[in-house]
């Protein structure tokens, strides 16, 4: 393996974490970013899912990016991400039932995320399988990052616990704050109110110490 | 007849405003941030999604109902009503196109972004799991593109607004677009005590 590869390598997966976070920098894929964030272990599972999907999208993308007509790539694509999101659907609810419960509409709807249907246009169709592989994992360690920040920051300040998953289907409940939580924050309402007041640190934090403009929408 | 009536409004005054799809079930949130800076935009994608929605309701109960379910393929379902929602938004695409251009000229560019819109693909899958009536999947199509247009109109008249207003830097754009939402979320929870179904 030479150097120049895997200096490649890193940065692309370093991409989708920091420079092309799918949340807090390119602002797609929002709806399950507030509507699962209220407990800590919802939003892990949920970024994992996600994580999945698109590395395996990506995957399946490149493997047959040179038997794919142009002229229907959108449809063909579509197809693969549906397929893998039917599988992902059936082993949440086989493995993690009690998550899937509370998760299950959300995780049918990644099939609509603009974001692993971006990254399969624009990179795992002009890409061999391992940079694929690499920047589907660099998406997906993204947006699990995000969803957990999230989550994190909802359910400490909301109801003063956090719900840690150390199985499949064990969880261990830390309780941090014994006075009375701020409920709004696991309120659906809250949510946007978390986003947004996240979105805004980060601009903060680019404004202050990197010197760089707020991201303007 | 009269108490059926009833049901009817009853299921689109909940799928509009108590069960709000932007406010308390999170979904469409892309395309309510990206087409809300403007009234005028706002009102032609309300139109254009409620349209769409109901006919993707409709059509797509048809098929799980009379093909799927029959076939025993239900597990499916994703893949097929994606599949219709990308015909309905296509075929509509090109009708429009034919037979009315100022239509088209107004309106077409919101369909080509309807397709990537999960509230659409939501409406046929919940009302599935809730196993609706045809009528009421109808309703159900109706009551979520009202609520969503009402939505998208309270928040860009907001932000016609706001453009005037000293927005601290950090809160510039999307996270202020937030907060506001938030505090929209937060008056719409008043409307949970509304009916009870």
């Amino acid at each position: 393996m030479s150097s120049t590869s895997s200096i490649n390598l890193k940065d692309q997966f370093l991409n989708g974490i920091i420079k092309e976070n799918t949340i807090f920098k390119l602002a797609l894929s929002l709806c399950p970013s507030i509507a699962v964030t209220n407990n800590l272990k919802n939003g892990i599972f949920m970024g994992l899912a996600v994580l999945f999907v698109q590395t395996m999208v990506n995957i399946t993308i490149s493997l047959m990016r040179k038997i794919i007509q142009p002229k229907v790539r959108l449809p063909i694509f579509m197809l693969v991400i549906s397929g893998w999101v039917t599988i992902t659907q059936m082993l949440m609810a086989a493995f993690v039932p009690d998550v899937y419960a509370k998760v299950g509409l959300y995780i049918a709807l990644i099939v609509a995320f603009a974001s692993i249907l971006a990254r399969a246009e624009m990179f795992a169709s002009k890409n061999s399988i391992i940079p694929s592989m690499v920047d589907g994992l660099g998406m997906g360690v993204g947006f699990l990052f995000a969803l957990t920040v999230i989550s994190f920051f909802r359910e400490l300040v909301g109801k003063g616990t956090l719900t840690v998953p150390t199985g499949l289907s064990t969880q261990h409940v830390f309780t941090f704050i014994n006075t009375k939580p701020v409920l709004i924050m696991v309120l659906p309402a809250g949510g946007f109110l978390a986003v947004g007041i996240l979105m805004a640190l980060f601009n903060w934090i680019d404004i202050r110490y990197m010197k760089r403009g707020a991201v303007s929408h | 007849m009269e108490s059926e009536f009833i049901k009817y409004f009853e299921l689109i005054i909940s799928a509009s405003l108590i069960n709000n799809f932007v406010f308390t079930r999170f979904l469409g949130l892309c395309i309510f941030f990206g087409v809300s800076k403007k009234m005028e935009t706002a009102v032609g994608m309300s139109i254009t999604f409620t349209a769409v929605m109901m006919i993707s309701a409709a059509l797509s109960w048809v098929v799980f109902n009379k093909v799927m379910d029959p076939l025993g393929i239900t597990f499916l379902e994703i893949i097929v009503f994606i599949g219709i929602i990308a015909g309905i938004v296509q075929a509509s695409d090109t009708i429009m196109r034919k037979v009315s251009p100022g239509l088209y000229y107004k309106l077409g560019i919101y369909l080509a972004l309807i397709s990537t819109n999960c509230i659409i693909l939501a409406v046929p899958l919940v009302s599935v799991g809730e196993k609706y009536s045809f009528l009421q999947s109808l309703a159900f199509g109706l009551g979520s593109g009202l609520g969503f247009g009402l939505a998208l109109i309270i928040m860009a008249s907001i932000r016609e607004k706001l453009e005037l207003a000293d927005v601290p830097a950090a809160f510039k754009g999307l996270p202020m677009a937030f907060v506001i939402t938030g505090l929209i979320a937060l008056a719409f929870t008043g409307f949970s005590g509304l009916i009870t179904l």
